[in-house]
């Protein structure tokens, strides 16, 4: 019988509320349901959030009643924030979180390389804001909360899968006893040990770095701004790298490697962690500063996918399925993205408006997107934390280097989560115009946002369904155009039109959007009226056109919805 | 590896010769690889031709 703790994690500045479990007993029969999701992570949250805003139920299965852990992830990118957005939890995190976008690196007390993330004046959303994991899950949590669509099941542990004949049948153990739930798809969505993936006994590909790095959160008040701050080979921690974030309420992350051959264990003694804290205090000028402890934990970094996410009936995501080195931010930006992707891909095949290639795309596309980030990742791991002797005279000697020589500087660049772009998707439109653009998000990219007035942006506009720009001045859309658009309607395919250009509302439209300076239009790189974009619903742009027209229109939605 | 017009003179390379030496011997057993690495890189900047930079590897790895 599953027990989980309801006793409330001890932490410093968040109050755990501890949840009731659900129990079979006081719930009807089980039937088989569209989409079971193990696991109420970032990853898992996020699909369910976007499955039924496409208008799909789900069950949401965790083992524990409350949220995780220690903060875990605090940095969240502005594409992260893109996609809170989307399923409507950003002003919580914006509320609540800290933002920035400078990054600074020192060696010998000198900052050698400091980073400016671009922020332009048409982003709603600062390049990164820091937000303690458990508080983002909370806001997720009251977004799945208040759907209809989402069933939340507390204290719901998954302790069996078996794939049967086009569905998979899960064992699910509560404080009770066991149930069985069946599912036309289960998301595995259980986390970087995914009990899942080891049962269905599925190996992950790629490299695991021995160096080990110890987290800690402590409280204290530093009066320093919210920068990433990074030091390498400090006196105190002789080769070794050492990371430094401001979080909300008073929280400060150290992140330090160990030395070689120290084990995690006694990484963790207190006596020894409040050594290094002191030391790292003393070196940035603040020894003698009262510090409390909050949590702490210990990493490696690791740059592991599966090959393919889409096992039978059973689909991986997030940490289930690869495991990224936090270096660049990356595990639970990444899980964003690939709830994001899978949320509509899965929805449009379970609506019937696409056939099981959609779904193959999803996993192609995710694991190509895990593949570059293992790429660069791999970088700046090897740079943080290098694996042998040769990478770390390299290292070295860079850091000697930087110190006179600009030109080794930038391979301090930490080289931040961003989006991949699908360049090379199967959806993308063949016959359309994307290589004649000059300017603008090309085929795969997210789209560029557009400020349109003080608090109103392109991005709160899009997403969750096709969406057509169609740049124009006329009055209407054109006729022909009109009819494809009520044709993929008919066919239950949602499709909004955005006109942008055009002083008035233009007929045939769902929104207009004037841009009397033309400054969208530049953005987007398009000189003539009759130009297009058109975005999926996760709002990558997949076909572009200079001139638009109904037949190139249909071929697009066809590319992007193959059967 | 060819010589191109970049090539060192005869007493070029025989200052560099001596300079490197005395460099080394200067810096010392502990910290010659470090130094060594790091005249490389500026040399593999200043070469500016990563294919280049190449081929200078594997000659050096040649009959070690
Ligand atoms: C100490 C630490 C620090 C981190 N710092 C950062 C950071 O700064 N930036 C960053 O981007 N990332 C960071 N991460 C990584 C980030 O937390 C993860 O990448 C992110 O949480 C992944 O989301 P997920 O939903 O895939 O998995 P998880 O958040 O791990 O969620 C897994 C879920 O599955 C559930 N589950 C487990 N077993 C079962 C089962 N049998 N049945 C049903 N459900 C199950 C779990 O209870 C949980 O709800 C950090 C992680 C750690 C551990």
């Amino acid at each position: 019988m599953h027990q989980p703790t309801t006793d409330p994690r001890p932490s410093i500045y968040y109050s755990y509320k501890v949840f009731q479990p659900w129990l079979p007993s006081a719930n009807p029969a089980q039937q088989k349901q569209p989409v079971v999701i193990a696991g109420s992570g970032p990853a898992g949250m996020v699909t369910a959030l976007e499955l039924a805003r496409h208008g799909v139920a789900s069950v949401v299965l965790t083992p524990e009643l409350q949220f995780s852990q220690g903060s875990r992830a605090i940095c969240f990118t502005r594409r992260s924030m893109e996609i809170l957005q989307q399923v409507g939890v950003a002003d919580r995190m914006t509320e609540g979180g800290l933002p920035w976008r400078f990054g600074n690196s020192f060696y010998r007390g000198q900052r050698v390389f400091r980073m400016e993330a671009p922020h332009d004046a048409d982003d709603r959303f600062f390049p990164i804001i820091n937000v303690q994991q458990q508080f983002m899950e909370e806001y997720l949590f009251d977004a799945c909360a208040a759907s209809p669509l989402i069933d939340f099941r507390w204290g719901n542990k998954v302790t069996q899968v078996t794939q049967k004949n086009g569905f998979a049948e899960v064992q699910v153990d509560t404080p009770e006893g066991e149930y069985t739930l069946q599912a036309d798809w289960l998301v595995a969505a259980d986390g970087g040990r995914s009990p899942i993936r080891t049962a269905l006994d599925l190996k992950l590909e790629g490299a695991s770095y021995e160096g080990f790095f110890v987290i800690a959160d402590i409280k204290i008040d530093l009066p320093l701004p919210t920068e990433r701050l990074a030091y390498f080979d400090p006196e105190w921690n002789p080769g070794n790298t050492i990371l430094m974030h401001r979080e909300p309420h008073g929280i400060w992350r150290v992140d330090y490697q160990l030395p070689e051959g120290e084990t995690p264990e006694e990484a963790l003694q207190p006596e020894s962690m409040k050594t290094r804290i002191n030391a790292q205090l003393k070196m940035i000028g603040h020894e003698g500063t009262p510090w409390q402890m909050d949590w702490s934990s210990v990493y490696s970094a690791r740059t592991l996918t599966l090959p393919d996410y889409v096992h039978g009936n059973v689909i991986f995501t997030g940490d289930a399925a690869h495991l990224l080195p936090i270096f660049g931010v990356r595990g639970a930006n990444t899980a964003f993205q690939d709830a994001q992707s899978l949320g509509w891909h899965l929805a449009f095949l379970l609506k019937g408006l696409a056939g099981p290639k959609l779904l193959a795309n999803h996993s192609t596309e995710r694991v190509g997107a895990a593949r570059e980030i293992i790429d660069e990742a791999g970088k700046s791991t090897r740079f943080m934390a290098p694996p042998s002797r040769g990478f770390r005279l390299l290292r070295d000697a860079v850091l000697s280097l930087s110190l006179s020589q600009a030109f080794v500087r930038p391979l301090y660049h930490w080289r931040t989560s961003r989006p991949h772009e699908y360049a090379g998707s199967m959806l993308n439109s063949a016959g359309d115009d994307n290589a004649l653009f000059r300017a603008g998000p090309a085929h795969g990219a997210p789209p560029q946002n557009i400020r349109l007035s003080a608090d109103d942006f392109l991005l709160d506009h899009l997403g969750g369904a096709f969406d057509l720009l169609y740049f124009t001045e006329a009055a209407a859309i054109p006729e022909p155009l009109q009819a494809v658009v009520a044709a993929t309607r008919q066919r239950g395919i949602p499709l909004r039109v955005v006109a942008v250009g055009a002083a008035h509302p233009v007929t045939g439209a769902d929104l207009t959007l004037a841009d009397a300076d033309g400054h969208f239009r530049h953005r987007y790189g398009v000189q003539a009226s009759g130009a297009g974009y058109l975005l999926r619903p996760d709002q990558h742009v997949c076909a572009r056109w200079l001139t638009l027209d109904a037949n190139r229109l249909q071929a697009a939605l066809n590319t992007a919805l193959p059967q | 590896m060819t010589a191109t017009h970049k090539a060192l003179s005869l007493p070029g390379l025989e200052t560099a010769y001596d300079a490197l030496a005395t460099a080394i011997d200067e810096v010392g057993a502990g910290k010659t690889e470090l130094f060594l690495v790091k005249l490389a890189l500026l040399n593999a900047n200043a070469l500016g031709d990563p294919e280049q930079f190449q081929q200078h590897l594997q000659a050096a790895l040649k009959d070690l």
